[in-house]
């Protein structure tokens, strides 16, 4: 009964989204006020329904309702209750319909949180998500329903979550990517609602820049939990596999950092507009595509889960219809490239386009390498793989150009400046940096390292530049805690972020090049060394957990004989699924973490042993996090609520 | 002029969308067999459960035949064993077993505990019949006709779906003799 409900809801909030879709549109076009207005109670009522049937599909995961296909697939009465909760979205239409639960989320802020916005153009970016919304629904209905029951014969037990996805990390991880995907659509209904009104002023950069700023950080946050969880889960170590999952999240942010500073340039000075409006188009339809490349089976990789040609082609159409039409949209509509305030070659428009350029031609980059074996094999050249030489190659280096302008962009000033003020303000920065980037690998290694040089000295080039610029900022205030006070938020967010690009970048580097790993037949009370740490294998016992036996090692680490900590990593066995996994013990820290993983077991109570140790690895995630914490913050600016309060003062 | 720059993003889009409809067409599980509409390999290969029993092609031929491809060491053949007993009892189509790159002791005791849906099993220890077959992984299934032809080939865990489609190729035949 409950499911059936789940159905029903669902069917119903297709409804109101086709009505959100035709309704608030149509007023807008034809001026009819109370046509418009339906756009706020509309969304309302879409998010209801799709909470209601979202919240059936859960009830049904906790109270084991196998017959429910889904259900049966994707989980297990052994399984236990934190996991049950999120097996919700651990597969292909549980993820959709957190998705589209997710949209229709979004959809809601905007109808709350738009006091200040004129009528027409709420109506109108609330009818483009609506749009959007039915589209994903139908997809949902028509191809993968989640709520499909196995009668009148179902199965006693279900087929259990795979062991990979029980774990915390993906209980958070999709909501959060998810968040940051959808997100876009307010940027992209925000573009497509002034290319369609014709008012391409920098009013709509103004208005979509929080909203942009929130989902990027959301977007961040769960790209970082997603590398988190690859490290400790996956058992060898890694952070990054270039996997084209991994790919299809980091492109859509690419593009999201380029917008976010585009719409600032065209917040502040009234340029880029044309370009503006094309990233806005191009992050969402990347969050569009990335969900085409994981749901469809285009690509084969370790995470997709779901391979079906007939859901593809839906997703196809939808890709065709919403970028397609959008891209239509921008040709004939755009604003023609003209620039209404002008700006010199060495001025901060400047080298906000170049960095803009750079992070586009990353994403391209990643895009072609996703897309390439496909393409190969589109061809009838065979099946093939790129793989992370070919990302390393091109990546790393336009990285590196890019770190090199955004130190320069927080020298120049809007409109221009002058090379000798460049040159004052950037001269010491840049001996510091260069300076600390030569030694550090005498100090921190054994001699001195190109990679290291480059990768620290460019990071620290970063935080010096920063440093400078904060600084530049209380030349001319007598008092150091009102100029702290009088800074905004998003001033702070962003030296937040830029200061979380120079930790991960560090880290990226010394983990990359100090990392040291050994892998070792260990028999008990046998010991290995490596950098410095001693790690005794002290045996294995079995234990059990709740749908699981593992064999349970203990490997006591010490240094210079003295005791740092006992790990404890397992070899898993799920009862349900028979799959052995291999679940590694870390010992963290901010300067390195010791990460021991068991491989095979060999004859006499002997093991196949791997431990790695990771410099800095940390610094990683904790880059990723100030960045989206970066991005949080920016949205707490006062303008933002004055503009609220004026505006809706002047329409009331 | 100006103007017509605006629309090389959706020119751009357009190439990008031809090729992925291509890439939709192009089935990653469905990997193309060289030994569709050929006979089966020919071999000569010792039975699993009776070793001096010689198995070869022409035992394969008289019906329509499912051949799967398994073994203890692959635990997604584990997941498709009872599928398989389901099909066997059904008895609308023998299923012979290749137990592949094996161990007679361990895919006997399998056999005896799980359940045994094969009319008889080639043992495969070295692989070379599955290297003739182009066998990709366990579990895979193919469909041979009367005359020992290799009709359909499929990889990955047999569902009752496949079985529906299996079914479906099998009536089409039957549909074809009665014209």
């Amino acid at each position: 009964m409950i499911p059936e409900l789940g159905e029903f809801a669902l069917i119903l909030a297709l409804g109101f989204s086709v009505i959100l879709a035709i309704v608030p549109l149509y007023g807008a076009a034809s001026l009819k006020t109370l046509w418009m207005e339906y756009a706020k109670p509309l969304a309302k009522a879409q998010f209801t329904f799709m909470l209601i049937s979202f919240i059936c599909l859960g009830y049904a995961f906790a109270q084991d309702d196998f017959s429910v296909q889904y259900v049966a697939n994707h989980s297990n009465s052994q399984l236990p209750m934190q996991f049950k909760i999120s097996a919700v979205w651990g597969g292909h239409e549980g993820s959709l319909l957190l998705w589209a639960l997710i949209l229709s989320g979004w959809t809601l802020a905007v109808s709350l949180f738009s006091k200040g916005l004129p009528l027409d153009m709420l109506a109108r970016v609330l009818g483009v998500m609506g749009i959007i919304a039915t589209g994903f629904i139908s997809f949902l209905l028509w191809t993968s329903s989640p709520f499909l029951r196995y009668l009148p014969r179902y199965p006693t037990d279900g087929a259990d979550l795979n062991p990979l996805l029980q774990d915390f990390g993906l209980i958070v991880h999709p909501p959060l990517l998810y968040m940051g995907y959808v997100g876009f659509s307010v940027a992209f209904a925000f573009a497509i609602a002034a290319l369609l009104s014709g008012r391409l002023d920098a009013a709509w950069a103004r208005w979509s820049r929080p909203w942009t700023n929130i989902a990027w950080a959301f977007l961040g946050a769960g790209i970082t939990l997603g590398s988190w969880w690859a490290y400790y889960e996956l058992g060898w170590g890694g952070w990054w596999f270039w996997d084209p999952v991994e790919n299809a999240s980091l492109m859509p942010w690419l593009v999201g950092t380029a917008l976010m500073h585009s719409l600032a340039v065209t917040e502040k000075r009234g340029v880029f507009k044309s370009w503006t409006l094309l990233l806005a188009i191009f992050a969402f339809s990347l969050s569009l595509l990335g969900t085409f490349l994981v749901r469809s089976g285009v690509l084969t990789s370790v995470h997709a889960f779901a391979s079906d040609p007939e859901r593809g082609f839906f997703i196809l159409v939808l890709l065709v219809l919403t970028i397609g039409g959008s891209l239509t949209l921008y040709a004939f509509k755009a604003p023609n490239v003209k620039s209404e305030s002008s700006f010199g070659w060495l001025s901060r428009e400047m080298l906000l386009l170049v960095n803009n350029v750079f992070l586009v031609v990353m994403a391209v980059t990643v895009l072609l390498g996703t897309l390439y074996p496909l393409l190969i094999d589109a061809l009838g050249a065979g099946k093939i793989s790129v793989g992370p030489p070919y990302f390393n190659a091109l990546f790393v280096p336009i990285m590196g150009l890019m770190v090199i302008c955004l130190g320069l962009s927080t020298a120049a000033r809007w409109r221009d400046t002058s090379i000798e003020n460049v040159k004052q303000q950037l001269m010491l920065p840049a001996m510091a940096s260069l300076a600390i980037g030569v030694i550090f690998p005498f100090i921190y290694g054994d001699g001195f390292n190109i990679r290291v040089f480059i990768g620290m000295s460019l990071s620290l080039w970063i935080i010096t530049t920063v440093a400078q610029e904060f600084k530049g900022k209380f030349r001319t205030s007598s008092s150091v805690v009102g100029k702290l006070k009088q800074l905004s938020p998003s001033y702070y967010g962003m030296m937040l972020a830029h200061i979380g690009v120079a930790v991960t970048a560090i880290g990226i580097t010394l983990v990359s090049i100090y990392s040291e790993e050994r892998d070792m037949r260990l028999a008990p009370g046998e010991v290995i060394e490596l950098a410095d740490y001693q790690f005794k294998f002290l045996g294995t016992k079995p234990v059990k957990g709740a749908n699981y036996v593992a064999d349970q090692a203990t490997i006591e680490i010490s240094l210079d004989g003295e005791k740092v900590v006992s790990l404890h990593p397992e070899k898993r066995r799920y009862n349900v699924k028979r799959s052995m996994m291999t679940e590694a013990a870390i010992d963290p820290g901010l300067f390195r973490d010791l990460y021991v993983a068991l491989g095979e077991p060999l004859a006499d109570g002997a093991w196949a042993v791997r431990v790695h140790y990771k410099p800095y690895v940390r610094w990683l995630w904790l880059g990723g996090l100030l960045m989206a914490l970066g991005g949080i913050l920016t949205v707490f600016d006062r303008r933002y609520r004055k503009n609220a309060k004026q505006q809706g003062v002047a329409h009331a | 002029m100006p103007r017509l720059l605006l629309f090389i993003p959706l020119a751009l889009f357009g190439v990008l969308i031809l090729f992925l409809w291509k890439g939709l067409s192009i089935d990653p599980r469905e990997l193309p067999s060289a030994l569709i509409d050929k006979p089966f390999p020919a071999f000569k290969v010792e039975a699993l459960l009776q070793p001096e029993r010689q198995l070869t092609t022409a035992d394969l031929i008289g019906k329509p035949i499912l051949v799967n491809v398994w073994a203890t060491w692959c635990p997604s053949c584990r997941q498709e064993h009872n599928q398989l007993l389901r099909i066997a009892q059904e008895n609308k189509i023998a299923i012979i077993g290749l137990n592949y790159k094996d161990n007679r002791q361990a895919a006997t005791q399998w056999l005896t505990e799980l359940g045994n849906p094969y009319q008889f099993n080639i043992y495969d220890e070295s692989g070379m019949l599955g290297l003739d077959l182009g066998v990709y992984g366990a579990p895979e299934t193919y469909l041979l006709d009367a005359q020992g032809i290799v009709r359909f080939r499929h990889v990955g865990v047999v569902t009752e779906q496949t079985w529906q489609e299996l079914q479906a190729i099998m009536q089409s035949w039957g549909a074809n003799k009665n014209v």
